[in-house]
């Protein structure tokens, strides 16, 4: 085999030879450093290019403001709509059972808000609409005795609490459509709660029943260690801008 | 001295059939070491693990098949902290060490065979590792400290500050390091012998010397201390 001219380059390999593979390692590390740095600007621009551009490609390309589907359960509720019903019990004046048509035939709220996780991720502007809880609680009735709500997830798993003064806000919806569109199921559908200046994990998801009691019970995030009045950007440790 | 003509025996006979041999050469080499093999393999079995519940973690249609977010989320974070663990132990290996430290230096033959149009055929003799193979040494370490790093941001032991970007860096990393890990195991598949060199430890000479020259001399040069 002809060997390229130089064979006094075959000896002492080991010890030549510029120290590159460090100084890319080095490099790539300070440039990745620098996108932690500036990866929320960076990713809220891509963010909003892609919706502009694709919108339907938000949920695939990372960090441009997509969903991410959290489930804390084996896979994802099914729930066709004519067998859904939400019940209001507790301390309540009228026990309620509705239907998905029931909810239909209160009167009908839209909000346009920001969601955001604890994660961190936030999808700007989600359009969603459906019946204000405290419409809701207006048909129910409450109890002097009441101060909180339990809210329940036909998933058997997920809970969530809110007090009674949080939930008489207009900032708490019971939502049956989203962006427009039925509420899909891995999106919490068909109802689901949306707590507009609340961490995402107070809007439960696969709503199903609705106690009034007299005391708050942590929901399920809280009793894994997250905070129970779950501001956004005053709770949990977090700085994030207010919902808007 | 790696040398181990003992183990010539197990290897096929064909593959050692070049018109370079020379008779008094020994016809396997020894290439990677016990230690370096299990790093290998265990780095492989959990990037594994990684790479698969990421995909699940992260694109929603795969998330809602699977559910079982948090058991998802539990492998992947014990299998992320476990990654440095086989890297730092075979750092106190001297085989490895030695290779390392060939992987980081990039000789005036390495620049020449990236530039080079037929840089496979073997014209341009190179050392134990061609330059791809530094580069995506270089990259791959540079990307583990990355993912640690951003990962134990978004785990949350350093506050929420940095979460957003940390999310991002870790998020667009990923999709680079799948489609490098797809082209390592592409150049992988379609050389049986490099693979048998990390399987087993040793490579026919022959091989040795169509596609990493430099080292095959040197392993072969007796009158070497």
């Amino acid at each position: 085999m002809s060997h390229y001219g130089m064979t006094e380059t075959t000896t002492d390999t080991t010890s030549k030879g510029t120290p590159l593979g460090r100084r890319l390692v080095l490099g790539m590390v300070g440039l990745g450093v620098v996108g932690i740095g500036v990866g929320r600007q960076l990713s809220e621009s891509l963010s909003n290019t892609v919706s502009a551009v694709a919108p339907g490609l938000a949920s695939v390309i990372p960090s441009t403001g997509g969903f991410r589907i959290y489930t804390v359960t084996n896979g994802y509720p099914e729930m066709p709509v004519a067998d859904y019903r939400l019940t209001v019990n507790g301390l309540v004046d009228r026990e309620l059972t509705l239907t998905f048509d029931d909810l239909g035939a209160l009167p009908q709220t839209g909000i346009t808000a920001d969601f955001q996780c604890v994660t961190g991720w936030r999808v700007n502007d989600v359009p969603w609409s459906g019946v204000l809880l405290s419409d809701l609680l207006q048909e129910s009735g409450v109890k002097d005795s009441a101060r909180a709500l339990r809210f329940f997830s036909f998933d058997g798993v997920y809970t969530e609490s809110l007090t009674l003064e949080q939930s008489l806000t207009p900032d708490v919806l019971v939502a049956t459509s989203m962006w427009g569109k039925p509420i899909t199921r891995e999106h919490g559908g068909p109802v689901r709660l949306y707590v507009v200046p609340m961490y995402g994990y107070k809007s439960l998801k696969w709503l199903s029943g609705i106690e009034l009691g007299a005391t708050v019970v942590p929901g399920y995030w809280e009793q894994l260690g997250y905070d129970v009045d779950a501001w956004v950007g005053e709770s949990n440790g977090r700085s994030d801008d207010p919902i808007t | 001295m790696t040398l181990m003509p003992g183990s010539a025996n197990r290897m096929d006979a064909a593959m050692t059939q070049s018109p370079d041999l020379v008779v008094d050469e020994p016809m396997t080499l020894r290439r990677f070491s016990r230690a370096e093999r299990w790093t290998h393999r265990i780095l492989a079995i959990l990037m594994g693990l990684l790479l698969v519940t990421a995909a699940f973690l992260f694109f929603p249609e795969l998330s809602s098949i699977a559910g079982n977010r948090l058991l998802l989320r539990n492998i992947h974070v014990i299998a992320g902290f476990a990654l440095p663990v086989p890297l730092i132990i075979v750092a106190f290996f001297v085989a490895f060490r030695r290779d390392a430290d060939r992987l980081n230096r990039f000789t005036k033959e390495d620049w020449t065979w990236l530039r080079s149009r037929d840089r496979r055929s073997g014209r341009i003799p190179v050392g134990k590792f061609n330059a791809g193979q530094k580069l995506n040494a270089a990259f791959t370490l540079g990307a583990i400290i990355l993912m640690f790093l951003t990962g134990i941001i978004m785990y949350g032991w350093l506050g929420d500050t940095w979460r957003t970007g940390a999310t991002f860096v870790h998020d667009w990393l990923s999709l680079v390091i799948a489609v490098m890990i797809g082209g390592h195991m592409w150049m992988a598949y379609s050389d049986p012998i490099a693979r048998l060199g990390m399987r087993a430890g040793s490579v026919p000479t022959s091989w040795a010397r169509r596609e990493h020259g430099q080292w095959a001399d040197e392993e072969t040069d007796t009158s070497r201390p």
